[in-house]
């Protein structure tokens, strides 16, 4: 029997826990800014995706250890806590890891048979179900008018349990995407309300931190060489290339480059969410098509769409669009490439 | 010699483990006491015994000539009596029986007269006759008659002799100590087959994890004169896969199905290089050949051995340890298990590695494919493994072949590094043997149709030389009769040789 007998030190769990070592930046720099509540959300969202996922295997009759310790549907769990807002109740964090893990994954096949992203499915089937919780976000701790202490975090996340008599409304505050694009909404001038304290220097303030964390955790990701540069490559100049050219052609309208990379989910989608292998092309040039699409609608759906920021459902279209793009761009193979030297020394 | 090198794409740098079987000297095997000889080690036809049960044979006497000039011949290693012709286990990755000639090995070694070749006076096309009836063939591994690599006429004059002594592939050292040790003889083989294929260009390329090999080789080259080039090569396998070695050495891809010849290039193995030498400056033929055994035993060692003598004893020799669960032949990635040991050393076994479940631990089961492009970034063809699994797996052989499966070199390197632990080249290799048998159908299907075709032509004519004579109405109407039947039988042919063509262009 032909063999392959021995074995790089690479696993799927590997794989999975190098990704989730990557995201470990973002989430320090988040408890800074936002506080610890977004720890509770990933442990709500781990919880419910490991039980779901052991559940779903015994029904399936999968073996269980060798696919629960992959680590995938913790990763899946993080990425959606991750994208969700911090002060999510718990019910709708487990509402959305459990439409990710059930319905994304396992319903698709389970590991490595699922078409699209299961955190971006989560995600938007948690937006379009509850579009108002969805939008509750919290301002970072620096420019939040009253300290908002965990415990009160914490009655935010779990309101059944909370005393209601200490309840503090914690404020809710939109998004700097989003505070953008309902002040241009209101023919307002950038100038005249980029004062505002939810902006900082790059995007928002905290969350433009929080971005430069995920590019850090996304340049180890291409140093394990665990993702090539073309998604997020192409995701970023795309995105960079869009809201420079119209930056230039109204700037009190639209905001710079800049902006748009490090606000929003720009470098989580671009470093974590498109680099999801299974639902994304494959292909050296169709990483880079499907990456610019993906940059292309989010761009359109965060100017011109309903929603403050688009990364989800963006990714969502290009993931049905990836096995269309993936075939259409198979590189040539060893000595079928278009080059002068094979084609000159064939007789 | 610094020149520059053309990286091919891809490739894995796997733990060598080389220095254990480098620490000591190539050893000679002793005699064994029996020997079993295959007629066919090599590729193409398997040679024709002349030989009898209870013939006396002298070692490097001819014992199965060469059926074609697609095979080579097959000698005595050693004096002895022949015992049996008969179907025995060979190794092979499948497992299968070829008939072996069996000699009791009667312990003198006597030798017929070796006279060295007089290879200057003689015509090219003699000195390859010579080397095929010397069973000369390709020890890298492939084993294919040197004679006919040589032979073959691709209307390209060869620009370039690449000899490869990269030796890539994990434990295999029996290259590298031959290089080591016998430099000088080494090089005069390559003379011999720079004359052969009349080649400007002489590069001798070896792994830079082989600095003594290449230190040796160097002084002999240097000492031989004839401005041959040591290539160091960085350390990266499958650089000794003969297409990706010739990409590193000039550039030049040659594509699945094609032939280095057809680009100008030659490429030899080191230890071709060096059975040349001992059949022409010492009139040898191949009756012996250097087999590194390593893995799971106390001595890692490469040997010296008379072929047809049993891996067994050949593991015995380097003191295979107690807990051995099985047999590698060739190297880890690309090599075959075998059930049993007991089966003789051919030209084509460079390596036995005796396996532990410590050394080689069992895989895992296989999860699904991630598609994490991981065998994407190691293949050195340039194909989509991830993607070709999919077809490949489901037997959907057409999408396969459009995914170039018939290009992929089996090198295991995706293998090797696929975190789901897919053996992905086994699913390859099966659709490319499902093609290939495919095609054959697909060959025959054509035959039958071409005979169709000229049986209704005769008939046709017959009908129409007995119709002549018969009034020209009747003629015409037979005449638009067959012409109607030939348009058929046209028509056909045209479908089937436009489904072919689809077939083959889909694949390039």
């Amino acid at each position: 029997m032909k063999t392959t007998a021995i074995t790089g030190k690479l696993s799927v769990t590997k794989v999975m826990f190098k990704v989730m070592l990557g995201l470990v930046p973002g989430i320090i720099a988040y408890v800074y800014y936002f506080g610890p509540a977004i720890l509770v959300s990933l442990a709500i969202a781990s919880l419910t995706a490991l039980l779901a996922e052991i559940f779903l295997l015994l029904i399936r009759r999968k073996p269980v250890w060798p696919f629960a310790s992959d680590l995938s549907a913790l990763l899946t769990a993080w990425l959606l806590a991750l994208s969700m807002p911090p002060l999510s109740p718990w019910w709708l964090t487990a509402m959305a890891t459990l439409f990710a893990i059930v319905i994304a994954k396992h319903i698709f096949g389970g590991l490595g048979y699922n078409p699209f992203n299961p955190a971006m499915a989560g995600f938007a089937a948690a937006l379009i179900a509850y579009p108002s919780p969805m939008s509750h976000w919290s301002p970072p701790n620096e420019i939040a008018s009253t300290r908002v202490e965990f415990r009160d975090q914490l009655n935010h996340i779990f309101p059944e349990f909370a005393n209601k008599r200490f309840v503090i409304d914690a404020e809710s505050m939109a998004t700097p995407l989003d505070t953008l694009k309902v002040h241009i909404s209101t023919k307002e001038k950038i100038d005249d309300f980029s004062y505002m304290p939810i902006f900082g220097k790059l995007a928002g303030k905290g969350t433009e931190m929080i971005a430069l964390a995920y590019l850090l955790g996304g340049l180890f990701l291409w140093q394990q060489r665990l993702i090539t540069w073309h998604l997020p490559v192409a995701f970023l100049a795309t995105m960079a290339g869009l809201a420079e050219i119209f930056h230039l052609i109204d700037p009190t309208k639209h905001a710079s480059a800049i902006f748009h990379l490090f606000g929003g989910a720009t470098m989580l989608g671009a470093f974590f969410i498109i680099t999801d292998p299974v639902s994304a092309a494959t292909t050296p040039r169709g990483k880079l098509i499907f990456a610019a699409g993906a940059a292309l609608l989010t761009f359109v759906i965060r100017v011109f769409g309903g929603y403050p920021d688009g990364v989800a459902f963006a990714v969502l279209f290009m993931n049905m669009c990836a096995p269309l793009i993936d075939a259409y761009t198979i590189p040539p193979v060893f000595g079928r490439k278009p080059k002068k030297s094979t084609a000159k020394a064939a007789p | 010699m610094i020149r520059k090198l053309f990286a091919f794409h891809g490739g894995i740098h796997p733990p060598a483990h080389k220095t254990e079987s480098t620490v000591r000297p190539i050893l000679h095997a002793p005699l064994p006491s029996q020997l079993v000889v295959p007629l066919k080690q090599h590729a193409g036809e398997a040679a024709i015994s002349i030989v009898n049960i209870g013939n006396t044979v002298l070692k490097g006497q001819i014992i199965g000539k060469p059926a074609s000039i697609m095979s080579a011949a097959v000698h005595a290693p050693t004096s002895g009596t022949i015992s049996a012709i008969e179907q025995r286990l060979v190794p092979s990755a499948d497992g299968h029986r070829d008939v072996c000639i069996t000699i009791d090995v009667d312990g003198k070694d006597q030798a017929i007269d070796f006279k060295p070749y007089p290879f200057e006076q003689k015509s090219r096309h003699e000195v390859l006759e010579y080397l095929q009836a010397m069973g000369i063939v390709g020890l890298g591994g492939a084993v294919f008659p040197s004679a006919a690599k040589l032979m073959a006429d691709h209307g390209q004059p060869i620009h370039a002799l690449i000899i490869n002594g990269s030796e890539c592939e994990p434990y295999i050292s029996c290259d590298s100590m031959l290089m080591r040790e016998r430099p000088d003889d080494v090089v005069s083989g390559v003379a011999m087959l720079q004359r052969l294929c009349d080649a400007r260009n002489v590069m001798i390329a070896i792994e830079d994890n082989k600095p003594e090999a290449i230190a040796a080789m160097e002084i002999a080259a240097r000492k031989h004169g004839g401005g041959f080039q040591i290539v160091t090569l960085p350390t990266v396998y499958p650089s000794g896969g003969a297409k990706q070695l010739i990409k590193l050495l000039t550039d030049i891809e040659v594509p699945g199905g094609r032939h280095a010849p057809e680009y100008g290039v030659q490429c030899f193995n080191s230890g071709t290089a060096y059975s040349i030498f001992r059949a022409i400056a010492l009139g040898e033929p191949v009756i012996t050949r250097i087999i590194t055994v390593a893995g799971n035993v106390r001595t890692p060692q490469n040997y010296e051995a008379c072929l047809g003598m049993s891996f067994r004893e050949l593991l015995d020799l380097a003191k295979e340890e107690s807990d051995t669960d099985g047999h590698i032949v060739g190297g880890p990635l690309m090599g075959y298990r075998i059930d049993t040991p007991d089966m003789p050393l051919v030209k084509s076994a460079n390596c036995i590695i005796a396996t532990s479940p410590k050394l080689f631990p069992p895989a895992p089961p296989a999860l699904p494919c991630i598609r994490c492009g991981q065998c994407v970034e190691a293949c050195p063809a340039d194909l989509l493994p991830h993607d070709m699994y999919w077809y490949a797996k489901s037997k959907n052989l057409e999408r396969a072949a459009d995914y170039s499966v018939r290009d992929c070199i089996e090198c295991g390197a995706c293998n090797y590094v696929c975190p789901s632990r897919i053996p992905l080249s086994q699913y390859f290799k099966q659709a490319k043997i499902s093609l290939a048998e495919q095609d054959r159908s697909a060959a025959f299907a054509d035959a039958s149709l071409q005979r169709v075709e000229r049986r209704e032509e005769r008939l046709a004519r017959l009908q129409n030389e007995k119709t002549s004579d018969v009034s020209s109405q009747k003629t015409t109407s037979t005449h638009a009769e067959t012409d109607l039947k030939n348009a058929a039988v046209q028509a056909a042919l045209a479908r089937a040789r436009a489904r072919r063509a689809g077939q083959n262009d889909s694949t390039s």
